[in-house]
């Protein structure tokens, strides 16, 4: 299992202000590695300089053996390296299915390809398929959380950032958005996960970073860090 | 009968407001700009039009096409050169950058073919087409009334079809809701936005013949007067909504023609932005505008 994203020490600006500040760590391929921090903590920046939305100041990210610090977004993409954005980000004004097809915009390998993936995410995400012909502002949270998930899945990624999923869902559909991920890590898909959700995230991770006010203040596997004391006191909730 | 014919003939003048609404409208919806100087590249258009066919006497279609292609590229490397640079400006300086090259067009054109009018000849009439006679010769339809109206329709399905039926056009959408994720998706924002730009100019090109050869004047000012009115008429439709351009400018054409004939030639305008404000006032996105809800 080699590397398959590494960030080295980058800076991040949010026009004056410093967001990130060297900021490093590692995802091997077929792993979940979690992010977790409070809001500010600078999780979604990270985010958005990995997938070329923000640029880094100084440092590198390299994905796959490339470095990608550089790249545009549009381009990162074609790398394999999808992002499921903060708030969902679907397009609300059109339907489910146009929705799904923007994901495979990437994609040149013809219209059976594509349809066996159509089938491959209604499949994992069955809603999905009911409401295929209803635009996306209908859509539920959850379930607008799994199209964007599905979405991203379109394009066929060897990696997946997801940036707080749970957010804004009810502990159930929180507990369903966590086994798909899962089912999409099973399926040979790298998860990087953002969450303010700490234990949920901790559950399904390999290994998770703290971050706080923009620096990484701990590492470890995830199970050591879910005993851990201090993090059991900020982020699970622990007396 | 009367009434008729200044039916058509507002219909006519509002197909024209409607095609240079729709370059408006896509570039508002997609690059979230006011290009002001859309009105004046009709005009240059127009130009080429006059040189191509008054001038060299040129074939009256080869000659639009050629103003189509003069005006893509004239817009694209607008896009490019003032504008692209400008992506993360604040709106503001977007804006008064428009105004800018709408003014750099215009005068271009008076130190280049003099400030004086030039009388347009009529490619429609050059193609040999006559006015339509109907209830035995007591209504009489210009040429160039009908085929504005027909170029119009088609134009407007044709760039609906192509919106929502092909892989630019969802792109095209997927900008216009949110740039950032659609660059998630793959899509290169900056090209998408080009494209926007080469298609708005090219139906400039043709509003252009279509307009000088109803209104057969042509001047460095021409496109700035039908320009605002056409903004005008993408607002009143609903700014960003293509059906809305579409409508937006054939109500204001009628509106503006009826009451130049029935109540005054010199308040004609006063009443179409009379109008404009009260459908504001009751419905501010808008006749076909569309309120979005974000869900978080």
């Amino acid at each position: 299992m080699g590397e398959m994203l590494a960030v080295k020490n980058i800076n991040v600006f949010y026009g004056s202000i410093h967001a990130i500040r060297d900021v490093s760590f590692h995802v091997d391929e077929g792993e979940i590695v979690t992010l977790i921090g409070a809001n500010g903590a600078g999780k979604t920046t990270t985010m958005h300089a990995i997938s070329g939305l923000l640029k880094p100041k100084s440092g590198e990210i390299i994905y796959c053996g490339q470095t990608i610090s550089k790249m545009e977004a549009h381009k990162i993409i074609r790398l394999g390296l999808a992002q499921v954005p903060e708030g969902r980000r679907v397009f609300s004004g059109l339907t489910v299915q146009q929705n799904l097809m923007l994901g495979a915009y990437t994609r040149h390998d013809g219209k059976e390809a594509i349809q066996n993936d159509f089938d491959m995410v209604y499949d994992l995400l069955p809603r999905l398929k009911e409401r295929r012909s209803q635009s996306a502002g209908t859509l539920s949270g959850g379930e607008q959380q799994m199209l964007a998930i599905g979405r991203a899945l379109m394009c066929r990624p060897k990696m997946l950032l997801l940036d707080e999923p749970s957010m804004g869902l009810s502990p159930l559909l929180v507990k369903e958005i966590f086994k798909i991920i899962r089912d999409v890590n099973r399926n040979g898909v790298t998860v990087l996960l953002v969450e303010q959700n700490a234990k949920m995230a901790l559950e399904i991770a390999n290994r998770a970073y703290v971050l706080e006010t923009g620096t990484i203040k701990m590492e470890g596997e995830a199970t050591e860090l879910a005993n851990n004391i201090e993090v059991r006191k900020a982020y699970l909730g622990a007396q | 009968m009367q009434f008729l014919s200044y039916l058509i003939s507002g219909i006519s003048l509002g197909s024209v407001y409607a095609l240079i609404a729709l370059g408006y409208t896509m570039v508002y919806g997609i690059a979230k700009m006011l290009n002001f100087a859309h009105g004046d590249i009709i005009m240059i258009g127009s130009y080429v039009i006059f040189f191509a066919f008054g001038g060299f006497g040129w074939n009256p279609i080869l000659s639009v096409v050629v103003s189509m292609v003069v005006c893509t590229i004239l817009g694209t490397v607008i896009e490019r050169v003032a504008y692209r640079p400008l992506r993360e400006a604040p709106s503001l300086a977007v804006l008064i950058t428009a105004i800018g090259v709408s003014y750099l067009l215009q005068q271009v054109a008076q130190l280049m073919w003099s400030p004086d009018p030039k009388s347009f000849q009529s490619i429609v009439a050059g193609a040999g087409l006559k006015p339509l006679e109907l209830f035995g010769g007591k209504l009489t339809i210009s040429a160039e009334a009908i085929v504005t109206i027909i170029a119009c329709v088609v134009i407007m399905v044709a760039l609906t079809a192509f919106v929502n039926h092909t892989v630019p056009g969802h792109a095209m959408l997927a900008v216009s809701e949110d740039r950032g994720a659609a660059q998630l998706m793959g899509v290169n924002v900056n090209a998408t936005i080009a494209l926007t730009f080469a298609i708005g100019s090219a139906l400039a090109a043709v509003a252009g013949a279509l307009l000088c050869s109803s209104y057969p004047t042509l001047s460095p000012t021409t496109g700035a007067m039908p320009g605002i009115k056409a903004f005008v008429a993408a607002v009143f439709g609903g700014i960003g909504s293509i059906p809305g351009a579409f409508l937006g400018g054939v109500l204001l054409g009628v509106i503006e023609n009826l009451s130049k004939a029935y109540i005054s030639t010199q308040l004609s305008d006063a009443i179409v932005f009379l109008v404009l404000i009260v459908v504001l006032v009751v419905k501010p996105t808008g006749l076909l505008g569309k309120k979005i809800n974000v869900k978080v």
